[in-house]
């Protein structure tokens, strides 16, 4: 497993250069190499969205994209999208609406709102449901944090 | 030394500025949304090792042998090592607890030794410099292991002919019990009408997040172990861990940081767990094991797993006679240490129908040792079986006699003005709310609306269920719940308090957090007492070096009891605080208070002295306070409930369901739950607790399930095809609260974590009957997939 591939992204607006193992997923790229631990693994296999992170500006599955993919790409984690201010609104309504509880979820579901409301700012319930039906949360029951996402929403709208 | 006398303050309930009763935000929450905290798998250690698992693919198989020679060889292995290795620096353990009697399983290593007695039971292990080349290694190493049959179904494994899991043992029953009060033939032979039916409650398991994970640090030069590790109870696995590698307690340091989920999934020894430590022990160096999904689907305990015969009895007025059921369990090849695997049906048989006025009640309850995953407390322990069971029997007999459900329960729920009072079963109550509660649910459901609305939607071919379930909840256990049957764990908790020398305070708790809010309400408990706004506290948790000895968190235990030892621990150290004012500005401690961050006169709120002047003259400027007086800014208080075995609390949950009759799919549609837990700290987050709760309710009853196959192969180990509930398909949940206080606390709080699991399964099962019973369709078996269904509606 020598056979090491140098990939050269920009990861948080910070330009990074590493040699890759080709078979590294993403998510363990970013959690192993650049110490960047926000973003988690869950199942490795693409269901529960503890992973995503945002690669050229769409959401991606940490685990299921390689880190050999995201050579010459823009990628995003929660870190970054905490320290440009750019999810500030979801975080604090997810807090003062407790919509977390072990928080394992949290980044994945918080980057996949982002998303939702950039595609669709007005969604009603069942579309924030449907939307983050790929996040699996075992805590909550996701009604409050349909709730954060309902509130943010509706923010926007009238901020 | 400062005495409260006194400061007669008074209780908890007369501070002003009071956090009790308020739902603000969790102020630990704010890291994790930003990526920020600190998991087990996020800490990385210098000359760390990961380890991995070879795990076995048999359900039963000798173990012929084992050739490690070439995984030794593979890039980056340090270390491969077996079951006898492990065995010869980790002692075995046993998972029985001295109570149960008559219960046994065999003493227990952390590796197979010369059997493997279930899929995925870790058999060999290999510490590299990373996980990839560990897993790597793990391919090489060479296992002949001879298949023996396997036992996977727990009536057959009775029988007795049945092939033996233990050679040492006469059959595979692990443990029975039984119970037998009043006369239940007679009282059955009397009813006007017997329900009858046989419920099944499938395997499920955890599914935490954050998969189980630990990081052994052996360091050699000072003899001590220090264990990050994803726990609910530090110190007992201080204990476990001790004792296992013959280490003295304060010797091993257990810190939980961040935990990711747990739901009693991280609470028990596992093997592959103990060998990571003796890998560390071994190579003197840290060895991180954070377990894959598929590893987790089958090393993780598993849950419920019982097959039941049930029948109750009623008369013409719908007043139950008797109950009389038979429940067997299907466990592991041994009972998990240390809490053993015969609590869920002893909470089985201690619980059922505990919320009924009954005299005759009659069970058997028998656990059997399989070659399947082991078996162990998972959230709502033995609660979903024993609402299910006695709800479900209870809407059957109520349908049998044509009686609305409510009616039934007004009938034969135990009276609110009964207590105290003990169950059939001998369970004492201190104080419950069942009418009051039924009353609340049923005002907040808008029942008679919903029922016409179901009416209505009848007509039109579309059917709707109305399901209930009253329920008892155990929690805030004392010592009888396993102290007293020899497992290392405590019942008391402890807090430490300390102010520092800006006024600030630093409070060390003995429960851990797992996102529930435990850190957030024993901040809310010191402010309040101490008089002192929220952001002045800063709760540390989960380090046996640094906070008191505790239990932990579990049970739903971490309100009731800890929060109590935080309530006396603030009164001490307000005591203490204004015992130093009262030197520095001459007056009496007790014409003095704390109220927003500053001591103040007691009788009109005048502002005396800033909190942060009591740090600096008592750590800077000692010199000042007179000689004979030594200011003391540091109080640790306990608390065990003593008074009551667990503090019961009540509750009654509602849900509404639709059934599509063609396809079988049970859409939940709206869940309520009225929830007696006394005294409630955080409105919020006892609601997060319940609708979290509900919803792993809702998993076991309608999706989740570890399949097997007649050879003991889990056939659907990964999270594509074992469902989970997922935000698209769950309800909203709506929640009242009633509040019965402890009585033996300051507080009154119980607690409030497992009610939602434990109620929502009844509520669901007797939904989805309320809509089939026109269909002529009836289930009892969870989860209550759409092949079920269907089945029930005879379609299959």
């Amino acid at each position: 497993m020598s056979n090491r591939i140098t990939i050269t992204a920009q990861v948080n607006g910070e330009k990074v250069t590493r040699d890759v193992e080709p078979r590294q997923s993403l998510v363990d790229f970013l959690r192993e190499e650049l110490e960047l631990t926000g973003s988690h693994v869950g199942c490795e296999h693409g269901v529960c969205g503890a992973c995503t992170v945002r690669l050229n500006g769409e959401i991606v599955r940490g685990c299921l994209t390689l880190a050999v993919q995201a050579d010459g790409t823009e990628v995003e984690t929660v870190e970054g999208l905490s320290e440009s201010g750019e999810i500030a609104d979801l975080q604090d309504a997810f807090l003062r609406l407790n919509a977390i509880q072990c928080g394992f979820c949290s980044p994945g579901m918080l980057i996949t709102a982002a998303e939702l409301l950039d595609r669709n700012p007005a969604p009603d319930r069942t579309q924030i449901r449907e939307f983050i039906a790929g996040n699996y949360c075992r805590c909550t029951g996701y009604q409050t944090i349909v709730d954060a996402i309902e509130t943010v929403a509706k923010e926007r709208r009238d901020s | 030394m400062s005495d409260l006398k006194s400061n007669p303050v008074v209780t908890i309930h007369d501070r002003p500025n009071s956090y009790i009763g308020r739902s603000v935000p969790r102020p630990n929450a704010k890291r994790l949304l930003h990526g920020r905290g600190n998991f087990t798998d996020d800490v990385r250690l210098p000359r760390m090792l990961h380890s991995a698992f070879l795990r076995s693919p048999h359900a039963h198989a000798e173990i012929v042998s084992i050739d490690t020679s070439k995984a030794e060889a593979a890039p980056g292995v340090i270390a491969v090592v077996t079951g006898k290795d492990v065995a010869e620096i980790c002692e075995p353990y046993v998972g029985v607890l001295t109570h149960l009697q008559g219960m046994r399983s065999p003493p227990q290593y952390p590796l197979a030794m010369d059997r493997a007695r279930w899929q995925g039971e870790p058999v060999a292990a290999v510490a590299a410099e990373t996980r990839a080349q560990a897993e790597d290694a793990l391919e090489l190493i060479g296992i002949e292991y001879s298949e023996l049959p396997a036992v996977t179904d727990m009536e057959a494994a009775l029988e007795a002919d049945a092939p033996r899991i233990w050679d040492e043992y006469d059959s595979n029953l692990c443990w029975e019990r039984l119970v037998d009060e009043g006369d239940v033939e007679t009282a059955l032979a009397n009813s006007a009408y017997v329900a009858e039916a046989e419920f099944d409650f499938g395997r499920h398991t955890g599914v935490t997040l954050e998969p189980r994970s630990i990081i052994a640090d052996y360091n050699s030069g000072e003899g001590r172990l220090t264990v990050h590790h994803s726990t609910q109870g530090p110190h007992m696995m201080q204990a476990i861990i001790a004792k296992a590698f013959q280490l003295e307690e304060h010797n091993v340091r257990i810190i939980a940081g961040d935990v990711g989920g747990a739901f009693g999934i991280k609470i028990h020894t596992y093997g592959d767990e103990l060998a990571c430590v003796a890998l560390s022990m071994l190579l003197k160096r840290p060895v991180k094991f954070i377990a894959d999904r598929l590893e987790s689907f089958t090393a993780d305990i598993h849950a419920r797993d019982h097959i039941i015969r049930g029948r109750m009895g009623v008369d013409a007025d719908g007043k139950i006679t008797a109950i009389d059921y038979d429940d067997i369990t299907g466990i592991g090849p041994f009972s998990m240490y240390p809490r053993s695997s015969g609590i869920e049906i002893n909470q089985v048989l201690n619980l059922t129908a505990g919320w009924y006025d009954i005299e005759n009640y009659r069970a058997r309850g028998r656990v059997v040792f399989l070659n399947k995953a082991m078996m162990c407390q998972y959230r709502a322990v033995g609660h979903p079986i024993a609402m299910a069971l006695g709800e479900g029997l209870a809407e059957l007999a109520a349908a049998g006699i044509g009686m609305d459900p409510l009616e039934f329960r007004r009938k034969n729920l135990v009276p609110d003005d009964a207590y105290p009072c003990k169950s059939v079963t001998g369970m004492p109550f201190e104080k419950l709310s069942h009418h009051a509660t039924l009353e609340k649910l049923a005002a907040m459901m808008d029942y008679d609306g919903v029922r016409a609305e179901q009416a209505k939607l009848r007509e039109n071919g579309i059917h709707r269920g109305i399901g209930f379930s009253s329920m008892i909840e155990v929690t805030s256990p004392s010592a009888m719940f396993y102290g007293v049957g020899g497992a290392p764990i405590s019942a008391q908790d402890g807090c430490t308090l300390r102010l520092d020398a800006k006024g600030n305070v630093f409070c060390a708790i003995s429960v851990t957090e797992q996102g529930q809010g435990a850190e957030a309400i024993v901040g809310q408990i010191v402010a309040t007492a101490l008089g002192v706004s929220q952001d002045r506290v800063r709760v540390i948790t989960g380090d046996t070096d640094n906070v008191p000895y505790g239990g932990g968190t579990w049970a739903s235990r971490g309100t009731g009891i800890a929060g109590e030892a935080a309530v006396q621990a603030g009164h001490a150290l307000r005591s203490q605080i204004l015992e130093v004012a009262g030197k520095m500005l001459q007056a009496e401690p007790d014409t003095l208070d704390i109220r927003d961050n500053q001591v103040v006169d007691a009788a009109n709120g005048a502002q005396r002295l800033d909190l942060a002047e009591i740090g600096r003259v008592a750590y800077y400027r000692a010199d000042t306070l007179p000689p004979d007086f030594q200011a003391e800014l540091s109080a640790t208080r306990h608390f065990v409930p003593k008074a009551f075995p667990f503090a019961f609390t009540n509750g009654m949950h509602a849900s509404y369901v639709e059934v599509d009759e063609r396809t079988g799919i049970v859409t939940p549609l709206k869940h309520w739950v009225v929830e007696d837990c006394g005294t409630v700290i955080n409105p919020m987050l006892v609601d997060e607790q319940v609708r979290g709760g509900v919803v792993q309710g809702i998993g076991g009853a309608l999706y989740e399930e570890c399949l097997y196959s007649d050879e003991g192969q889990l056939t659907n180990g990964n999270m594509a095809d074992y469902l989970v509930p997922m935000a698209a398909e769950m309800p909203d949940i709506e929640v009242g609260h009633l509040e019965s206080p402890m009585g033996e606390s300051e507080l009154g709080a119980k607690g409030a974590g497992e009610a939602g699991t434990g109620g929502a399964p009844a509520a669901i099962m007797n939904a989805v009957n309320d809509a089939l019973r026109p269909l002529g369709g009836q289930i009892t078996q969870h989860p209550m997939t759409p092949e079920r269904v269907l089945r029930a509606l005879g379609k299959l």
